[in-house]
C-alpha cells in the first residue's frame, strides 16, 4: 500500500474545503427561499454556507448561486483508473508495424447504431480527416475502414461486420437519453453472440457519454470518450489484435492501471 | 449596420444559379405527389381522428387506397367517390368497400366526375375558410400585444425538451417569464422517421414530445395566456420536418402556431430520408405555411455542425439561395422565410468574431427582408460550463448588433443534456444584458472596406457561387450525391419514405393544392 495522500477542494487555501453550486427551488423568490437554500446546502454537509444569489427565474422558481466547505476528504492514492499502458505508435510507423506483425490490412466496421443521427462520432474517428488534426482509419494504408454512417439498426451492422470479416467493430452512440445507447449496445452484443462473431471481433464502444468501464461491463472490448483521436483507437486495435492472438505480451499495466484498460485517458490535449 | 462586401452583380448571379438548379427539381415535384401529401389533405378535410389501435385514420384510408394502386389519382378524388358509392358511412367503411374492388365501380360521367370535383372543392373551401380564421386570431392577439424586447431586437427564442407536455407547458411558462420571445417545444427523438403523426398528448417522450395536434393546442393555450399577462407576445415553433412534413404543417396552421423548423435538405441530408419524397413534401408543407403566415427556419446551421464551419461557410449560403427559390416557388414571401445559419467556428482559432460577424452580415444582407434564424455555439461546446457561457455571450454580441430576427440562445449544457430551467434563465438575462448594453452599436460600427471582415465575406461567396455553378449544371440530386451539403452524399433512389411517392395521374385531383396554387 503506498503512501497515504489526502486531499480537499482548493478554494482560496489548502484544504479550504470550498464548494460553488447552483440550482433551482420551485418556490417563489422570497427570505424563506433563500433560507431553503442555505438549510439544504448545510444538509449536504456544507459549513460556512454562502447563499451569493438568489435570482427571479420566473414567477415559481428561484436559482441560487451557492458557495459552502465541505469537510470531506479523500485519499488520492486510493484512486484507481485505467490509463495508458502501451506505446503509441506513429502514423506511418502503425502502418509498418501492422504490415510486419498483422501482414495484412485490418478491416474495421464502424456505425453510429439505432434512431441517433449524430455522425460527427464516428466520422472523427474513421473518415480520412479524421479530428484535431490527426488522420482517420480510412487514411491509414494499412486499415480498411467501412463507415456505415448513421441510423444504422444494430443487427445491419452485425450484418456487415460479418460479411466483411470485421477484425473490429466501432460503434457510437452520442444520444444517452433514458439509457438508450445502453440499450441498443446491449442489442448488438446479442446479435453478435447470435451471429456467432461476437468472440472472433473486437467490440468497441464510443461516444461523449461513455466511458472505458461502462463499455467493458456492457460486454464490449473497450469504451473511448469525449476527445478521442483515431489514433488512440488505430493503436488499441492494434495490440489487442496481437493480443488477442496471442502474439504479443499484453500491454504493461502500470503503477495504478489495469492491462485492460489501455486507453481512457490517453494522451488527451 | 450590417455591410455586404460583395459585388451586387455575384448576388445576381448566384440566384439566378440557385433558380436554375431549384427549377429542375421543381418540375419534378409538380408531377408528384406523396402519401404525406395525401394524407394532409385527407385532415384538411377533416379526417383528423385515430382509429382503435391509435392509428391515424388518415394513414389508414391512404393505406387503403395504395394497396388498391389507385392513389394516383388523389385521396380527395376517393374520398369524394367512396362518399357518394355509400353516402352517410363513415369516411374509413366508405373507403374500404371501394378499395376492396375500386375496378367495379361503375365508371362516372364527365358530368358526374365534375360535379363530385366541385363538392369536394366547396369542402376545401370552407376548411380553408376556417384555417384562415384561425391564422386571423392568431395575427389579432400578437397585434394587441408587445413583440420582442425592442424594435430590433432578435427574438429571444429557447427551448423545451421534458418529454411530457405538461412539464414543457410549466418550463414554457417560466422561460416566457424570463424573457423569451420564442418556445421550441422539441420532439422525441425519431420521430422523423415516423410515416404517421402520433395522435394525443405525449407525456413520456424521448429526449422531446411528439409533434402532435393536441400537444400543439395544449402549449398554444399555454402560452395565450401567459402572453396576456405578460402583455408580450409569445412564439410557438416546432418541427416540420421528416416523414410527415406538410402534415405538421397543417397541424401547425390549425393550432396557430408561428414557426416551424422547415427545410427543404434537412431530412434528407440529416435523417436519410428519400429526396424526391422531401422535396415533395417541402412543397406541399411550405404552400400550407405561406397559406397560415408561418414563418419558416431553414437548417443550414447543421451543415455546420457537421463539417467545419469555416471550411464549409460557403454551402450555408449556397443552400439558403436554393432554399429561397424553393421558397419562392412554394408561395412564400421573404418576410416569413427564416434563413438559418449559426456562429459555430472553433472558438480555439484566431479572429473568429470577426470571421463571425462577416457570416452573420452577409446572410442580414443577402436576405434583408428577411427574419433570420441566428443559432448559438453547439458543436464546439464542452463540459465547462462557464466558459461556454463566455462562448454563448459572443454569440448574443452578434446577433444585436447585426440584427438577426430570431436568436436561439445558447446553453451553457449544451453539451450535457437538455436546457434546464435554470440554463434557460442565465442565457437569458445575459442576452437581455447584450442587446440592453449593444443596441445601437451595429448603427455606429462599420468595418474597413478591405479588412478581414469584407475579404472573408468575398472569399465565402466566391465559394458559394462556384458551388452553385456546379449545382446548377449537375442538377440538386446529383450535387447532394456528391456530399455538397453538410458533408454528407444521399442517392436519389436511397434513404427512407421513397415507397410513399408515386407520379400523378393527368386527371390527379387535389383540391387544396389547386387553392394553395391559385388555380381554384
Ligand atoms: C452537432 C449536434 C447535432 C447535429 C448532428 C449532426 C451530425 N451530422 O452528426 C444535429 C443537429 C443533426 C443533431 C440532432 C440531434 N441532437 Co444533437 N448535438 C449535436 C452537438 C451540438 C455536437 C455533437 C458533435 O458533433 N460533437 C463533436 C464530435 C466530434 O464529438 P463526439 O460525438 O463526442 O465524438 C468524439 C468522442 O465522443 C469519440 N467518439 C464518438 N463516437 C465514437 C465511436 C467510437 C467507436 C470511438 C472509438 C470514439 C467515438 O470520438 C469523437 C472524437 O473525439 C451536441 C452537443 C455537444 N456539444 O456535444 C448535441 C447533442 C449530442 N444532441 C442531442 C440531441 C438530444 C439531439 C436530438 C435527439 C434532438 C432531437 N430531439 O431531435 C437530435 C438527433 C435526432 C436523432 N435521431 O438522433 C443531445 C444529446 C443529449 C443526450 N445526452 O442524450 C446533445 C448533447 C445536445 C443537448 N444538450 O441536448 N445534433
Amino acid at each position: 500500500m503506498s503512501e497515504k495522500h489526502l486531499i480537499r477542494p482548493y478554494g482560496d487555501r489548502k484544504d479550504d474545503g470550498v464548494i460553488q453550486l447552483s440550482f433551482v427551488l420551485p418556490v417563489p423568490v422570497s427570505e424563506k427561499a433563500k433560507e431553503a437554500a442555505a438549510q439544504l446546502a448545510k444538509k449536504l454537509g456544507l459549513s460556512h454556507v454562502l447563499v451569493s444569489s438568489m435570482e427571479k427565474a420566473g414567477e415559481d422558481y428561484s436559482f441560487f448561486v451557492v458557495y459552502g466547505r465541505t469537510h470531506m476528504q479523500l485519499d488520492y492514492a486510493a484512486i484507481e483508473v485505467p490509463v495508458v499502458a502501451h506505446r503509441k505508435h506513429a502514423f506511418d510507423e502503425l502502418n509498418d508495424v501492422i504490415e510486419r506483425d498483422v501482414g495484412r490490412k485490418i478491416v474495421v466496421v464502424g456505425a453510429c447504431i439505432g434512431t441517433d443521427s449524430h455522425t460527427t462520432g464516428i466520422d472523427a474517428i474513421m473518415n480520412m480527416k479524421g479530428f484535431a488534426g490527426d488522420y482517420g482509419l480510412e487514411r491509414y494504408r494499412m486499415f480498411r475502414a467501412i463507415n456505415l454512417g448513421s441510423q444504422v439498426e444494430p443487427h445491419a451492422l452485425v450484418e456487415k461486420a460479418r460479411e466483411v470479416e470485421a477484425d473490429a467493430v466501432l460503434v457510437s452512440k452520442v444520444v444517452t437519453q433514458r439509457d438508450v445507447h445502453k440499450e441498443d449496445a446491449r442489442t448488438l452484443v446479442e446479435a453478435a453472440k447470435q451471429a456467432k462473431i461476437f468472440d472472433k471481433t473486437i467490440w468497441i464502444f464510443g461516444g461523449p457519454r461513455v466511458d472505458h468501464k461502462t463499455a467493458l461491463e456492457l460486454g464490449f472490448d473497450a469504451g473511448f470518450g469525449p476527445g478521442t483521436k483515431p489514433s488512440d483507437v488505430a493503436n488499441y486495435i492494434y495490440y489487442r489484435l496481437l493480443e488477442r492472438q496471442g502474439r504479443a505480451p499484453p500491454p504493461q499495466p502500470t503503477a495504478h492501471g489495469t492491462p485492460d484498460a489501455i486507453i481512457q485517458g490517453a494522451e488527451k490535449p | 449596420m450590417a455591410q455586404l462586401f460583395v459585388e451586387p452583380g455575384k448576388v445576381v448571379r448566384a440566384r439566378e444559379l440557385a433558380q436554375k438548379a431549384a427549377r429542375g427539381v421543381q418540375a419534378f415535384i409538380d408531377r408528384h405527389s406523396t402519401v404525406a401529401i395525401e394524407r394532409t389533405v385527407l385532415r384538411l378535410l377533416g379526417i383528423g381522428g385515430a382509429g382503435a389501435r391509435g392509428a391515424p385514420l388518415s394513414n389508414l384510408l391512404v393505406d387503403k387506397l395504395r394497396e388498391a394502386k389507385v392513389l394516383h389519382k388523389g385521396a380527395a378524388w376517393w374520398l369524394g367517390r367512396a362518399l357518394k358509392a355509400s353516402p352517410g358511412r363513415d369516411p374509413l367503411q366508405a373507403i374500404e368497400r371501394i378499395a376492396a374492388y375500386p375496378e367495379k365501380l361503375p365508371p362516372l360521367s364527365p358530368g358526374e366526375d365534375a360535379e363530385l370535383r366541385e363538392t369536394i372543392r366547396a369542402d376545401a373551401r370552407s376548411a380553408a375558410r376556417e384555417l384562415r380564421e384561425k391564422v386571423e386570431k392568431r395575427k389579432e392577439l400578437k397585434r394587441s400585444l408587445q413583440v420582442g424586447s425592442f424594435p430590433g431586437a432578435p427574438w429571444k427564442y429557447v427551448i423545451v425538451a421534458t418529454g411530457n407536455i405538461h412539464d414543457d407547458v410549466e418550463q414554457a411558462r417560466a422561460a416566457a417569464q424570463q424573457g423569451a420571445d420564442v418556445i421550441a417545444v422539441i420532439r422525441s427523438t425519431a420521430q422523423s422517421l415516423l410515416d404517421y403523426v402520433p395522435h394525443g398528448p405525449t407525456t413520456e417522450g424521448y429526449g422531446g414530445t411528439y409533434a402532435t395536434q393536441e400537444n400543439f393546442r395544449i402549449m398554444r393555450e399555454a402560452l395565450d395566456d401567459v402572453s396576456r399577462k405578460l402583455g408580450r407576445y409569445v412564439h410557438l415553433t416546432n418541427y416540420s420536418s421528416g416523414l410527415c412534413m406538410p402534415e405538421i404543417a397543417y397541424m401547425a396552421a390549425a393550432e396557430r402556431l408561428d414557426m416551424l423548423l422547415n427545410d427543404a435538405m434537412y431530412g434528407i441530408l440529416f435523417r436519410d430520408i428519400n429526396m424526391q419524397r422531401t422535396f415533395c413534401d417541402q412543397y406541399f408543407s411550405r404552400r400550407i405555411c405561406a397559406f397560415a403566415e408561418i414563418i419558416i427556419n431553414t437548417g443550414e446551421d447543421n451543415y455546420i455542425t457537421t463539417a467545419d464551419a469555416d471550411e464549409a461557410a460557403h454551402t450555408v449560403i449556397a443552400s439558403q439561395l436554393v432554399n429561397e427559390t424553393f421558397a419562392h416557388l412554394a408561395g412564400m414571401p421573404d418576410e416569413l422565410i427564416g434563413f438559418g445559419h449559426s456562429f459555430e467556428i472553433d472558438p480555439a482559432r484566431e479572429d473568429t468574431l470577426l470571421r463571425e460577424f462577416a457570416m452573420a452580415m452577409m446572410v442580414r444582407e443577402l436576405f434583408p427582408r428577411s427574419p433570420i434564424k441566428y443559432m448559438p455555439p453547439t458543436k464546439h461546446k464542452e463540459g465547462d460550463i462557464f466558459f461556454s457561457h463566455a462562448y454563448d455571450v459572443m454569440s448574443d454580441l452578434v446577433a444585436i448588433s447585426t440584427r438577426q430576427g430570431i436568436q436561439l440562445l445558447g446553453m451553457m449544457t449544451e453539451a450535457m443534456h437538455n436546457p434546464f430551467l435554470m440554463d434557460r434563465y442565465v442565457a437569458l438575462k445575459a442576452a437581455a444584458y447584450v442587446y440592453r448594453a449593444a443596441r445601437h452599436l451595429g448603427d455606429e460600427m462599420a468595418f474597413k472596406p478591405d479588412g478581414i471582415v469584407a475579404r472573408r465575406q468575398r472569399e465565402v461567396f466566391d465559394k458559394a457561387l462556384a458551388l452553385l455553378e456546379e449545382v446548377a449544371k449537375d442538377g440538386m440530386m446529383a450535387a447532394i450525391g456528391k456530399a455538397r451539403f453538410g458533408d454528407t452524399a444521399r442517392t436519389e433512389t436511397g434513404g427512407k419514405g421513397l415507397d410513399g411517392v408515386f407520379e400523378r395521374a393527368p386527371d390527379y385531383f387535389n383540391p387544396f393544392l389547386e387553392l394553395l396554387e391559385g388555380r381554384a
